[in-house]
């Protein structure tokens, strides 16, 4: 059973490029991040999803119905969580509510009994009646996944939902997550830009430059690279690599000021590697491949690089 | 047969509970917001009475008039306009805000046929318009007891008031679906004041509202063309029975061509907003 269908997507902004012949599937029942650089095109691929941009070139089908086509089908069916807020901020929690379900055609005694039961799940009751303006940041994206719920969708989309929560906000945000996947059923899909929040997912797709650059669980996408992950710290970075590809034929990737190597058996190579290079090496780190690993050997690149000037994503 | 009402309740509700839902926030929002009403509602009577005054002595009443009129009657519908204008014009803006503040999309991904979103947000307006400019029909003619202004006697039959109070709606119903197209193709509230300086203003101005049209001239056909000419001048008509029978002259059409102009109008530019919002534009996402 697919929910979601992505085939040959292409997105530009003017002529700048935001997607690139993106092509996936995500499976009924799975939680499935859409990880990536912020200006990866992970904002615009779930604009496109929640119907909110219209398909430029490709085709999407959402819950079997083509987003291009049967936009008002799929609206009924998904429920939207948005980075920036969509709560009006002069409402309180409740009218908010109230407003939503009025929105998807819920009223009277169900729609009061949907409210109480959100409310109630995100430990928001006490606070129902407060302005969201007086909520802190944290209240606030609670109240949004609330709102996103009322309507029990089949499909939940949520974009960066842990922007502003504290770690103990984003466990129990997780928690319930998971509990509405495997309770309830209901397909989620998040873009996320915390290595920590992808490890959670049952299913990723890594985005970079408006390309997807690999599909699969966090295990098969470790598994990918094999193998244990060097990371070494020298003066001169360079021509270290030089020389270890020089005598042992090991291909190292320079990243910022350290050298990495991606191989089986590890812990042997570093041995010979600090026996061989003792003045050259300052510090070498060995360990399995996280998902920052795989990112690094599927695009060579970190993932921060472009992050750092580009922190409000527009694409 | 069942199974086609049973569609139409499921329908009916998903039409009209988002327009009531949508035009409920709206009122709520402004009863939150007091300097919106105070804005909105002591602009206009601080003109009425200051104009009022200044212009007092250099106004030449139109031919229509009935003897004796003063600049401050004249002016009264064109301020009550006005109101209905700047009512309309805040609770368009309002769009700007809610897109920047990220609740227009909230409502955009709403399985909300795109017409109920308009109606909801134009009803909404139209309300507010309704009830300021209906203190403000209170509120002007109570003046001349504090000496600022005219002795203003309301000879309106039940009917009479129904109808002017209808046509006002009609004449906020367009007003505001006017604000709300400027609105939805504009990214800043900056954007939206300068277009309120550049363009609806000069249409209040030259509407029949401050001054009457001239029988001639360039200025007489620029507002012949405008439409709000023929709002102020319907307005005009049913706001005075003496006035209801006068014969028709260029600054004072037939009221019958001053409801189809206006309806006209109305059509023109609810249909450019729902059009506006039929399509998927990349600046209401963020």
């Amino acid at each position: 059973m697919i929910a979601i269908r992505v085939d040959d997507l292409s997105h530009a902004y003017g002529d700048r490029p935001a997607l690139n012949r993106v092509t996936f599937e995500i499976r009924r029942g799975e939680i499935f991040g859409l990880l990536g650089p912020n200006g990866g095109g992970k904002t615009t691929l779930f604009r496109v999803l929640s119907t909110l941009l219209a398909v430029q070139s490709g085709r999407v089908k959402v819950l079997d119905h083509d987003v291009a086509t049967n936009s008002a089908v799929i609206r009924q069916r998904i429920g939207v969580t948005f980075q920036a807020p969509s709560l009006d901020r002069r409402l309180t929690v409740r009218e908010n509510l109230v407003h939503q379900g009025h929105l998807y055609g819920l009223r009277g005694r169900d729609l009061g009994a949907r409210i109480d039961d959100r409310l109630a799940r995100l430990g928001l009751t006490d606070r129902m009646h407060a302005s969201v303006n007086s909520l802190s940041g944290g209240l606030q994206r609670r109240a949004e996944i609330a709102k996103g719920m009322l309507h029990d969708p089949e499909l939940l989309l949520l974009d960066e939902p842990s922007t502003g929560l504290d770690p103990g906000a984003r466990h129990d945000l997780w928690r319930y997550l998971q509990q509405l996947r495997s309770e309830n059923g209901v397909t989620i899909v998040v873009t996320t830009h915390l290595m920590e929040e992808a490890e959670k997912c049952d299913s990723l797709g890594l985005l970079d430059r408006g390309q997807l650059v690999a599909l699969g669980t966090p295990a098969e996408l470790r598994a990918e690279i094999g193998g244990d992950c060097l990371t070494i710290a020298a003066e001169e970075p360079a021509k270290l690599s030089a020389r270890i590809a020089e005598r042992y034929g090991i291909e190292s990737k320079l990243l910022g000021g350290t050298l990495r190597i991606e191989r089986a058996r590890g812990h042997e190579l570093l041995r010979e590697l600090v026996e061989a290079f003792p003045e050259e090496i300052t510090s070498v780190s060995l360990g399995k491949p996280s998902l920052e690993d795989v990112f690094i050997a599927k695009t060579g690149h970190r993932f921060w690089n472009e992050a750092e000037d580009n922190n409000r994503e527009t694409g | 047969m069942a199974s086609v009402n049973q569609t139409l309740r499921q329908q009916l509700p998903a039409f009209w509970l988002p327009i009531w839902t949508l035009t409920w926030r709206e009122l709520l929002r402004f009863f939150r917001q007091r300097t919106r009403v105070v804005g909105a509602l002591g602009q206009p009577l601080i003109f009425w009475v200051l104009f009022g005054a200044g212009l007092r002595g250099s106004f030449h009443a139109p031919e229509w008039a009935p003897s004796g009129m003063s600049y401050q009657e004249y002016f009264f519908p064109g301020v009550t306009v006005m109101i209905v204008l700047f009512t309309a014009i805040f609770s368009t803006i309002s769009i700007i805000e809610d897109r920047r503040e990220g609740f227009l999309q909230g409502v955009l991904v709403a399985p909300v046929s795109r017409l109920a979103l308009v109606l909801g947000k134009l009803s909404g307006g139209t309300l507010l318009a309704l009830i300021q400019a209906a203190l403000f029909l209170v509120i002007g003619p109570l003046l001349y007891f504090v000496g600022l202004g005219p002795s203003l006697g309301w000879h309106l039959s039940p009917v009479g008031w129904l109808a002017m109070v209808g046509f006002l709606g009609l004449v906020a119903f367009a007003l505001t679906a006017l604000g709300y197209s400027m609105a939805w193709s504009l990214d800043s509230t900056q954007g939206f004041h300068a277009l309120m300086s550049v363009f609806l203003m000069p249409m209040w101005l030259l509407s029949g509202s401050f001054f009457p049209v001239p029988e001639s001239g360039w200025l007489s056909w620029v507002m012949r063309l405008n439409p709000l000419t023929y709002g102020v001048a319907g307005l005009r008509r049913l706001m005075s029975p003496t006035l209801a029978e006068v014969a028709a002259s260029s600054s004072l059409p037939n009221l019958w061509i001053c409801v189809a102009a206006t309806c006209g109008f109305c059509l023109l530019t609810v249909t450019l907003a729902c059009w506006l919002t039929h399509r998927r534009s990349v600046i209401n996402v963020r």
